[in-house]
């Protein structure tokens, strides 16, 4: 579990900002409006993202820009959605991506 | 043009390795084994391999992998990886969506 | 519908920002895309004070330069889009940008590319594993996000971005437990490394990662020694409870759509670059590179980069005469090249450098365990003994960067014309102990030391970035530069001020005979 940088000793306190619910595979979990999908997650200590098609091992943040794709999830019913770069927003419906759905069928 | 049963000779039939099972293309999961044995089967390009395996040809479109297999292809050649064509450059150079593609010059 | 530009910039990073700006300042209307959801690239994550002299912008962090970029292209006028991935370049210099939900078509008059790089990365078992991030990711969920990168990190990588996101990382208050490389010394700036190491980090060059250990993330990592042959001594693996394991092991240039749109290309060790001359004209008339995609190098060197191809694209556009364009360039590469000198010019990479410019040896400690050993500091013209306070210079090696000489209100400091050189004291000039010098900075390698204050015990004044900031009359122990405890310390003074930026003043009571050793603090628990 990655707990949140409150005050940093250089970039100082952490501007406040509005938390929204939204729910991972059914768990209301709470996060800040606008940040990466990905991050409320780290902090809620979701580490696997996916489960790979063919090998079926679990992913999670790599690149944590949007290149490697390797954190993509099914968001709002819509699967390969890169959670590093798509900012949360209230009510969001975020599920572990089996191979390319959130249905898992391995 | 190479001559594909010479040079094959030359770099000598596949030996398995023990890290044959690593993951180097991680969006379409292509081992280091596949890639090596792909190269024996007599595909010495990058093109070649990418179209025969699909590493490279995933999500990411070989953001993480490119470099990775470049080198395994060159050891097995016996060559520096800067010898190494790159896979060739086409766009799209990210993923987008089939059907945003489709519109693209359309009316709307 | 193709709209038109006489400039189109792809990347608002430090290089394209830079060039649009300098294109907008000779009245070109230059439009940037870039395909994230806020301009800057890299920089908003670079939190440390930059190296360089004034004109390179030195001792301002990273993103103070970002947000001082973002001003400058506003006030020019400079359209940056955002969110706007280019997905194909062509030679008749048109692209196709993916915006929204939508392709759009541009033709520039010029384009220049500003892509950048990508991060490298090596495979060992278990590297798919979640908890095995890039040090870029790990920039990005710290400095931008404000989530900590893991409790328990190994860097593996001991480049400048290896050693700076560690310090960064315990910074943002995660612990490194060690800093793994497979090459026999250190690749990045002494002093980035040493600031690591006194904070205890272990080094261990020529050794790697054979696994990360754990079945749905990261819970361990085994790391060996690697032998002349690459391959791993046995014996001599070594295990780390860990829930991150960070990739610092280079960048590769983003050079795919240059070599999409038909320009010469060439493979360099140091990743696949377009043949360009020396002002970044590519081989297609009109396109032009700058930054990190033709060739990897810091940020301060892309900006300028940047502000030359907007200058050379102003001229070849008709905005800026033969003699501006002159001018205008030999200005900047004056800058340039400074950048470039040193033991870390492009020349030098790979090399092992056992001289300073001054003629005396490098450490050799420094190189493969991160920090200079006691009975070889005195050697550096930064390190004098006086009576009463005074700086000590842990200055080591040829680096461009001076801010240090214009720092000390006294003259104490002197670096001269060459800003590669190393300090040298002047003990002539009479130290105030204002600790300006200290905070100006970047490898934090100044330190104020007086070894007599009262009878058997002196004081040291170090540069202190860490939370919780300690408080004067604070007992705890004082670390040698290898991190290791030298002695108990007592915190007699802590001093903050705008002008240090963030770069806290923490001075310690210790006996005499450590003020020449304790390099920093620590708190009792």
């Amino acid at each position: 579990m990655s707990k949140r940088i409150e005050n940093h000793p250089v970039l100082g306190e952490t501007p406040e900002r509005e938390l929204v619910k939204f729910t991972y595979n059914g768990q209301t979990l709470e996060g800040y409006k606008g940040e990466p999908i990905a991050a409320a997650l780290k902090v809620a200590g979701v580490m696997a993202h996916r489960y790979t098609k063919k090998r079926h091992e679990p992913r999670g943040i790599f690149c944590a820009i949007g290149r490697c794709t390797d954190c993509v999830m099914v968001v709002n019913g819509q699967p390969n959605v890169r959670t590093c770069i798509t900012p949360l927003e209230e009510g969001m419906v975020v599920q572990t991506q089996y191979g390319a759905s959130a249905e898992k069928d391995f | 043009m190479v001559d594909v049963q010479a040079r094959l000779k030359e770099i000598g039939p596949y030996v398995p390795a023990a890290d044959d099972d690593m993951l180097i293309c991680r969006c379409e999961e292509v081992t280091k084994g596949e890639i090596r044995q792909a190269v024996h089967a007599g595909m010495f390009t990058i093109e070649e391999i990418r179209r025969f395996l699909r590493c490279g040809m995933g999500l990411c479109q070989g953001q993480t992998c490119g470099k990775l297999v470049k080198g395994i292809v060159a050891r097995e050649l016996g060559v520096r990886p800067t010898d190494i064509e790159p896979a060739v450059s086409r766009a799209p150079m990210r993923p987008i969506e089939m059907r945003i593609l489709a519109e693209d010059g359309g009316e709307r | 519908m193709i709209e038109r530009y006489d400039l189109i910039v792809i990347g608002a990073g430090p290089a394209g920002l830079s060039a649009a700006i300098e294109a907008a300042k000779n009245g070109l209307s230059p439009i940037v895309f870039d395909e994230n959801a806020k301009p800057g690239g890299q920089l908003f994550k670079q939190i440390h004070k930059f190296f360089g002299s004034k004109e390179h912008k030195a001792k301002i962090r990273g993103y103070k330069i970002g947000e001082d970029l973002l001003k400058e292209a506003e006030e020019y006028g400079v359209k940056v889009v955002l969110n706007a991935t280019v997905i194909g370049l062509y030679q008749e210099k048109e692209i196709t940008v993916k915006i929204g939900e939508e392709v759009k078509h541009y033709k520039g008059d010029s384009i220049l590319v500003a892509t950048g790089a990508s991060e490298n990365m090596v495979t060992f078992k278990g590297w798919t594993l979640p908890g095995v991030i890039g040090a870029g990711a790990a920039q990005t969920m710290m400095n931008l996000h404000h989530v900590k990168a893991g409790e328990r990190v190994l860097m593996l990588g001991s480049g400048n971005v290896g050693l700076v996101v560690s310090f960064q990382l315990m910074q943002a208050g995660c612990e490194v437990v060690a800093l793994v490389d497979a090459a026999p010394r250190i690749g990045g700036y002494g002093v980035h490394a040493a600031k690591v190491a006194r904070c205890g980090v272990p080094f261990y060059l020529s050794h790697t990662i054979i696994e990360a250990e754990g079945t749905d993330c990261v819970t361990g990592v085994t790391i060996g020694e690697v032998g002349p042959d690459w391959k791993i001594k046995p014996g001599t693996e070594k295990h780390f409870d860990v829930d991150t394991i960070c990739l610092a092991v280079g960048l590769s240039p983003m050079s795919q759509l240059l070599k999409q749109a038909g320009c010469e290309m060439k493979d360099t060790p140091g990743g696949y670059v377009p043949v360009c001359d020396e002002l970044g004209a590519t081989s297609i008339e009109g396109i032009y590179a700058a930054g990190d995609v033709s060739g990897i190098e810091e940020a301060s060197s892309a900006m300028i980069e940047g502000r030359i191809s907007g200058a050379v694209i102003s001229n070849y556009l008709g905005y800026l005469s033969d003699e501006g364009l002159k001018t205008k360039t030999e200005e900047l590469e004056h800058a340039l090249g400074s950048l470039r000198q040193g033991m870390f010019a492009p020349e030098n990479r790979g090399k092992l450098v056992t001289k300073t410019e001054e003629d005396i040896d490098v450490s050799m400690n420094l190189l493969e365990k991160g920090y200079v050993a006691e009975d070889e500091i005195e050697r550096y013209p930064g390190v004098t003994h006086t009576v009463g306070i005074h700086p000590v210079m842990e200055c080591t090696q040829n680096i461009p960067c001076n801010p240090c000489q214009d720092a000390c209100p006294r003259g104490c400091i002197s670096i001269g014309d060459n800003i590669t050189s190393l300090p040298v004291v002047r003990t002539d000039v009479k130290c105030v102990g204002c600790g300006m010098c200290v905070a100006s900075c970047s490898g934090q390698a100044i330190f104020l030391v007086d070894e007599e204050t009262e009878p058997g015990y002196g004081t040291v004044t170090m540069p202190y970035e860490f939370f919780p900031l300690p408080e004067a009359g604070d007992k705890g122990i004082a670390l040698g530069r290898d991190g290791r405890k030298v002695c108990d310390a007592e915190v007699v003074g802590v001093k903050t001020s705008k002008a240090f930026d963030h770069t806290n003043l923490l001075t310690i009571r210790v006996p005499s005979d450590m003020t020449m050793k304790a390099r920093f603090y620590r708190s009792a628990e």
